[in-house]
């Protein structure tokens, strides 16, 4: 018998192979979503806020509102909301596909409002000497707070990543596969405590590894 | 040449209307060196970005070469700021990016000029601004000093034909100040550029401007070539910065102890390397006591303001010889 037979007794490899693959899927899924959503809104959140380039404080507070009810929600309650949305959009309600649309929507607002902090980080003098050298508001944006704030972007990508990961292993006790599916369904209904200890092992590597990637580009990008 | 018609600004707080800048009317030449002094609060910044609409008169007009400008919109504003440079107090630089992209931002926003034309500018730049050797740093690895002229070689890019400076030199020590303000007034020779600068420092003004504006609480009080206001200050504002530009407190005309009317001598240009005092202590037998004085340059114009206790039977004829010299004469006390 080998070792890791002996100690983890329960534990069925290739389906621990699979659950990673599986996280790292939906992850990689939603974090992508994530960004794609999150930051036209955390900039589109910036812009709007009183005293900036484009404020509209009327609009700026009903985007904040819809933010703010978005992150107020609970997850696990959040993902049992959109079923119906995730099989309009999917056309499943489980799987990791399925799991990508909670994911994303209740992640995006999170990252938005991250961004925004990270864009009002830029010295408002910059700002302005942009716009005195002629840039509009759309050169702004992708030429001035985008590149400025990078490494505060890269913090907050890193701090998104990791809630997105304990967001996944919340999504596997509806279904959606993974590390936490595993733990739950062997670890804590089948009481197999070899199985818990691994999956929550992994998870902590994957934290870990997203943690040190992240702070790891903060370092580099960081001119001040 | 840059006009301000009645130009005023009034910022909208807590629902009441209150005035930054009173309607101003001043006119700068194109190719001066035009100051704009105050405190803090006094309305100086607000006045500068008048010029390029960062901030937008609430009443009056603003001119630049005769187009009224006031409410220019998108491409033209646009069109507008690129014709008009500007460096601040805190350099305002883009820190994600080196030294030579940051001066080739500005070409790069407007777009139209191709990689290597604007590599070769950002050359002829940095070698203007004596910053060839740190093209490739980012500006956190860069004295104040250098950032500024980072900052200058930057609103130079575009071949603007105006320059502004916000305090320019308020962040940097005495020594980077003076090289800083040498290169200002070598660029505006050599390149023929408008510069308007506001500062709080009378001793910036007197260095490189030609003209200069008074501004108080939110009115110019006072404006005139930088001799005139320097020499003979009317506002008591202008009296205060004078005064401190000249280390003197309070009236400058107090000395204990001393008896006899005194008087406070202004000459300039070539009256001030000649031996006049000598001359007229030698023809009418005057007696007299220096009690304080200063001689300096105006930008490049020899000054001189002396107070000095003066009494003899012939003071009269002493006065009358000393003023057919040209030299201005005030008495402040008696």
């Amino acid at each position: 018998m080998s070792p890791l037979r002996t100690l983890f007794p329960n534990i069925d490899w290739p389906e621990i192979a699979q659950a990673c693959v599986d996280t790292l899927l939906m992850l990689g899924g939603s974090l992508l979503f994530t960004i794609v959503l999150g930051l036209p809104l955390g900039v589109w959140l910036f812009l709007t806020a009183r005293g900036q380039l484009h404020a509209k404080p009327k609009l700026y507070g009903v985007l904040s509102l819809v933010v703010n009810v978005l992150r107020s929600v609970p997850f696990i309650i959040l993902m049992i909301l959109l079923i119906p949305v995730t099989q309009a959009i999917t056309g499943v309600s489980i799987g990791i596909r399925g799991a990508i649309v909670p994911l994303v929507i209740g992640a995006a607002p999170f990252f938005a409002r991250l961004v925004e902090t990270a864009l009002r980080e830029v010295d408002r003098g910059v700002i302005e000497a942009s716009q005195a050298m002629g840039a509009t508001t759309g050169q702004i944006v992708t030429r001035v707070l985008l590149p400025e704030s990078r490494p505060g972007l890269i913090a907050a990508t890193t701090v998104t990543a990791v809630a997105l990961v304990g967001y996944t292993a919340m999504g596997g006790i509806v279904g959606a596969g993974g590390l936490g599916a595993l733990a739950y369904q062997y670890g804590y209904n089948g009481y197999k405590p070899d199985y818990m200890l691994v999956t929550v092992a992994l998870l902590v590597v994957l934290v870990q590894i997203l943690q040190s990637i992240g702070d790891r580009l903060v370092g580099r990008y960081s001119r001040r | 040449m840059i006009r301000f018609a009645a130009a005023s600004k009034s910022y909208a707080v807590d629902g009441a209307l209150v005035p930054a800048l009173h309607p101003v009317d001043l006119t700068i030449a194109a190719g001066e060196v035009f100051g704009i002094i105050g405190h803090s609060g006094a309305g100086k910044s607000t006045m500068l970005r008048l010029i390029n609409l960062l901030e937008r008169p609430t009443g009056g007009k603003v001119f630049i070469d005769g187009e009224d400008v006031t409410d220019a919109q998108g491409a033209d504003l646009r069109r507008l700021r690129s014709g008009i440079g500007m460096i601040f107090q805190h350099f305002n630089l883009l820190s994600s990016r080196t030294v030579a992209d940051n001066v080739a931002f500005p070409l790069r926003l407007q777009g139209g000029t191709d990689d290597a034309a604007i590599a070769a500018r950002v050359d002829e730049l940095l070698d203007l601004v004596g910053l060839a050797a740190h093209a490739r740093k980012y500006p956190a690895q860069l004295s104040g000093g250098q950032k500024q002229r980072v900052g200058i070689a930057r609103a130079l890019a575009s071949r603007p034909s105006i320059l502004l400076c916000d305090e320019a030199t308020s962040a940097l020590d005495p020594q980077t100040t003076a090289s800083v303000l040498e290169l200002l007034a070598d660029i505006n020779r050599r390149l023929g550029l408008t510069i308007v600068l506001i500062t709080h420092e009378m001793d910036v003004v007197r260095r490189v401007c030609d003209r200069v504006a008074v501004l108080d609480a939110g009115h110019v009080v006072e404006q005139g070539t930088v001799a005139d206001v320097f020499l003979h200050p009317r506002h008591a504002t202008t009296r205060r910065f004078v005064a401190e530009a000249d280390h003197r407190e309070g009236r400058g005309a107090e000395f204990p102890g001393v008896s006899g009317p005194l008087f406070r001598l202004s000459f300039r240009g070539d009256a001030t390397y000649s031996p006049l005092l000598s001359s007229v202590v030698r023809d009418t037998g005057v007696e007299y006591n220096l009690l304080s004085g200063r001689v300096d340059r105006i930008k490049d114009v020899p000054y001189g303001q002396l107070t000095l206790a003066m009494h003899g039977e012939r003071l009269d004829d002493a006065l009358a010889q000393i003023r057919a010299a040209g030299v201005d004469i005030e008495e402040v006390a008696r």
